[in-house]
């Protein structure tokens, strides 16, 4: 916010207090965040539908994938979350190098993350397991196993596009922390990217299982 | 920051916000809510324009049993765009991004929205999605009705629907960011004293809008992803031959186009009771009532959606129970068409040019409800369903309803807006006019529907002559009913006299400030004292400043 109080560096011109302007950036944040579960909600039903009618072919689907790349990027995954927490309290206690440090590490292990990702979808390609005209698998309900890869791409994709929004953002704050952009009273915007990024990083909480670990007991 | 404004010999500042900075930038990149609120409104009425354009051509076409005006793939085009223009470029932003931008800040006692930045990117994100149609309109539009459904939408047609479909995508997210800006403004930018229970009905009614906005739009825009990645990439989601089931596709396309006929009427219902409350000169009764209806309309919204699937294959037990939750809907709409009433019941009403217009409003809701509870049983909706029936009853919602209700708010607010009074005389006209008008037009269309002619056709058997020409005279009459807005609010901008600051003699914190309001808002910050309508018992409204 650029225009503010004179008296008040970093409060909008539009609010009372340093208070009301954190619980107003939290309350909204969150909103949107309900927005995005609904996002992926749409999808997730759609999962849940086609699960259900076809539970064969999507085990036969599942066990497609590699369930080690896949906890790899769920461990590497939570540790972004802990860096992302440590570098919110960075901010919150006004220590911006310190803040600026973790989130720069944050987008390590998102990168990192997504460069897995890009060698299993290079994996599925070479295989012609990518959904479409070319689209190849040996067993029965090849079909039904294309409708499971349909949904693998879509669900990963979007999270994958989110998270590539996310490393964006990270790094956008991470230059404004190093700047000492962030005190205890206004440190809303990094707050806000910290919640963005566990909520990405809880979708993949759910993805991991609904996609890797079918029939897997 | 504010500087003490000086005022003009009638004692009103010299600055408010239309005046305190000129040119286009001062518009294109301001934050100021009001005026965001004023680039929305000539953005969407350029979309209704274009949308009753389509209108005009389809009732010219029905004039006659025989298809003589156009071929049938453009017939097919007119009424998709028509709808699709109307829905998501008119009727959704409609009263929220333009009456609900600029009164909810000043309702509330805010300086402004509580994400200024947010609001301009609503706006931006709103005219792309919107240029995007257009273009498309122009490169030959759509042809799949504005349902888009599957696997039509995907496998055979070769219209725009790529194009539609991200700008409807892109408008979505404008439309989401309009409901989370004022859901978080609602929760965190009340003046003092400004408790829940004295919010006006108008921003109770924002309120559940908002939840509708930000819980159902994701829905529909992650559908329009998986639209077009079968486009795209040529793989089925909703395709038979994958196992796919086109019935998901309209589950997931009800889910929110269900809820977003809430997103039209329930703002019109808030306008509704403040034009009620304002020239009846009584409280709303029932204040919680009519407050909680507007939330519950918004909850039970989303559990009706089936209701637009009774014949497309699904189970008849989840039509049952879709049939039950649709007609539940009935109670809170019905507790707000009664409180109204009983508003009226002793008030001293005043019979104002937006009164007209509320009152119009309520009749024709209660119309539209009641076929809407008509439809809402299995062995009717078996009959009529597709027909000009379910035609007539929608247009009765968000026509009878929507509009009625906006243009009513425009005519209450115009003074607060501009600073200008319009014409008595010609706006009281239009108001009869679009009445008349829009009876005219669609009354016909019920009788057809239950005789039987059916919907998306641009031929008929001659038999449905009669009943079509009245449909299509009343539509001639209903377009001259909304042009003569047009007219005399662009010509009050320039000759119409100096509104005061509250000319109805309303309550409300709008009405506190000046006409038109300073850039902050208010000169003092507002403190609130009292619940909203509070009348003194018998007064008359205020005859002064009219034309």
């Amino acid at each position: 916010m650029s225009e503010g109080h004179g008296e008040r560096p970093g409060l909008a011109h539009h609010f009372d207090s340093y208070e009301q302007q954190k619980d107003t950036a939290t309350l909204g944040m969150w909103t949107f965040l309900v927005t995005e579960i609904l996002f992926f909600g749409g999808l997730f039903a759609a999962y849940g539908v086609y699960r259900t009618s076809f539970p064969a072919a999507f085990r036969a689907g599942s066990h497609e994938l590699d369930i080690a790349l896949g906890c790899f990027n769920t461990v590497v995954l939570i540790a972004s979350s802990l860096t992302m927490a440590l570098a919110v309290r960075g901010g919150q206690t006004d220590k911006g190098k310190l803040a600026a440090a973790l989130l720069v590490l944050t987008m390590v292990l998102g990168t990192v993350f997504l460069v897995v990702k890009g060698f299993e979808y290079h994996h599925k390609f070479v295989e012609h397991h990518v959904p479409g005209p070319a689209f190849h698998f040996e067993g029965p309900e090849a079909n039904h196993v294309q409708m499971f890869f349909v949904l693998y791409f879509a669900l990963t994709g979007l999270h994958a596009l989110h998270m590539i929004i996310g490393i964006l953002l990270v790094g956008y704050v991470a230059k404004r922390a190093w700047s000492g952009a962030y005190t205890p009273r206004n440190y809303n915007f990094l707050e806000g990217t910290g919640l963005y990024w566990h909520f990405v990083d809880l979708v993949w909480i759910f993805l991991f299982p609904l996609l890797y670990l079918i029939g897997r007991h | 920051m504010t500087t003490t404004p000086s005022t003009l010999p009638d004692g009103s500042p010299r600055t408010h916000y239309l005046n305190a900075a000129y040119g286009l930038k001062s518009w294109l990149l301001t934050r100021d809510h009001k005026r965001i609120a004023l680039l929305y409104l000539v953005s969407v009425s350029i979309f209704f324009a274009l949308g009753g354009l389509m209108a005009v051509l389809i009732r010219m076409e029905l004039v006659t049993p025989e298809g003589d005006l156009f071929q049938p793939d453009i017939y097919n085009r007119l009424f998709t765009m028509h709808g699709v223009l109307m829905i998501f470029f008119f009727l959704i932003p409609g009263i929220p991004a333009v009456l609900g931008n600029f009164l909810i800040p000043l309702m509330i006692g805010a300086k402004d929205l509580a994400f200024p930045r947010i609001n301009l990117l609503s706006w931006y994100l709103y005219s792309i999605g919107a240029l995007l149609a257009f273009w498309a309109l122009l490169h030959g539009g759509v042809d799949t009705g504005w349902t888009f459904y599957t696997p039509l939408s995907t496998n055979y047609v070769n219209t725009s629907v790529l194009t539609v479909g991200v700008g409807i995508f892109i408008a979505g997210f404008s439309s989401i960011l309009t409901g989370l800006n004022f859901i978080v403004t609602i929760h965190r930018m009340r003046a003092p004293g400004m408790t829940w229970f004295r919010l006006p009905l108008f921003v109770w009614g924002h309120y559940a809008t908002s939840l509708i906005q930000v819980l159902g739009t994701p829905v529909i825009a992650i559908t329009i992803l998986l639209i077009a990645a079968e486009r795209v990439f040529h793989v089925g989601v909703f395709d038979p031959k994958l196992g796919g089931d086109p019935v998901l596709f309209q589950h997931l396309f009800w889910f929110y186009s269900h809820p977003a006929v809430y997103i039209m009427i329930l703002p019109a219902m808030g306008v509704v009771s403040e034009l009620v409350a304002t020239f009846a000169r009584k409280p709303i009764f029932g204040y919680k009532f009519v407050a909680f209806a507007s939330i519950g309309i918004a909850v039970l919204g989303f559990f009706v959606w089936g209701h637009h699937m009774f014949v497309a294959g699904q189970s008849i037990y989840a039509g049952v129970v879709f049939s039950v939750l649709s007609m539940l809907v009935a109670i809170p709409s019905a507790i707000k068409v009664f409180n109204w009433t009983a508003t009226l019941y002793k008030g001293s009403i005043s019979w104002d040019t937006p009164m007209l217009y509320a009152l119009g409003f309520i009749g024709l809701f209660t119309i539209g409800g009641l076929t809407g509870v008509m439809l809402a049983t299995l062995g009717i909706d078996a009959h009529v369903h597709d027909t000009y029936f379910i035609i007539a009853h929608f247009h009765y919602i968000m026509v009878g309803g929507a509009i009625m209700g906006y243009l009513g708010g425009l005519h209450f607010w115009w003074p607060k807006i501009t600073g200008r009074m319009y014409p008595v005389f010609w706006s009281k006209l239009s108001a009869i006019v679009v009445f008349v008008g829009f009876n005219v037009t669609f009354f016909p269309q019920f009788i057809l529907g239950y005789l039987g002619m059916p919907r998306r056709y641009h031929s008929y058997p001659p038999e449905f002559q009669v009943l079509n020409v009245m449909s299509s005279a009343g539509a001639t009459v209903l377009g001259l009913g909304y042009l003569m807005p047009l007219v005399y609010f662009i010509w009050s901008l320039r000759y119409g006299p100096k509104a005061p600051a509250n000319p109805w003699g309303a309550t409300g914190l709008e009405w506190q400030t000046t006409s038109p309001p300073p850039v902050l808002n208010f000169e003092t910050p507002p403190i609130v004292t009292a619940p909203p309508y509070t009348y003194p018992e018998r007064t008359p409204s205020p005859k002064v400043n009219r034309v």
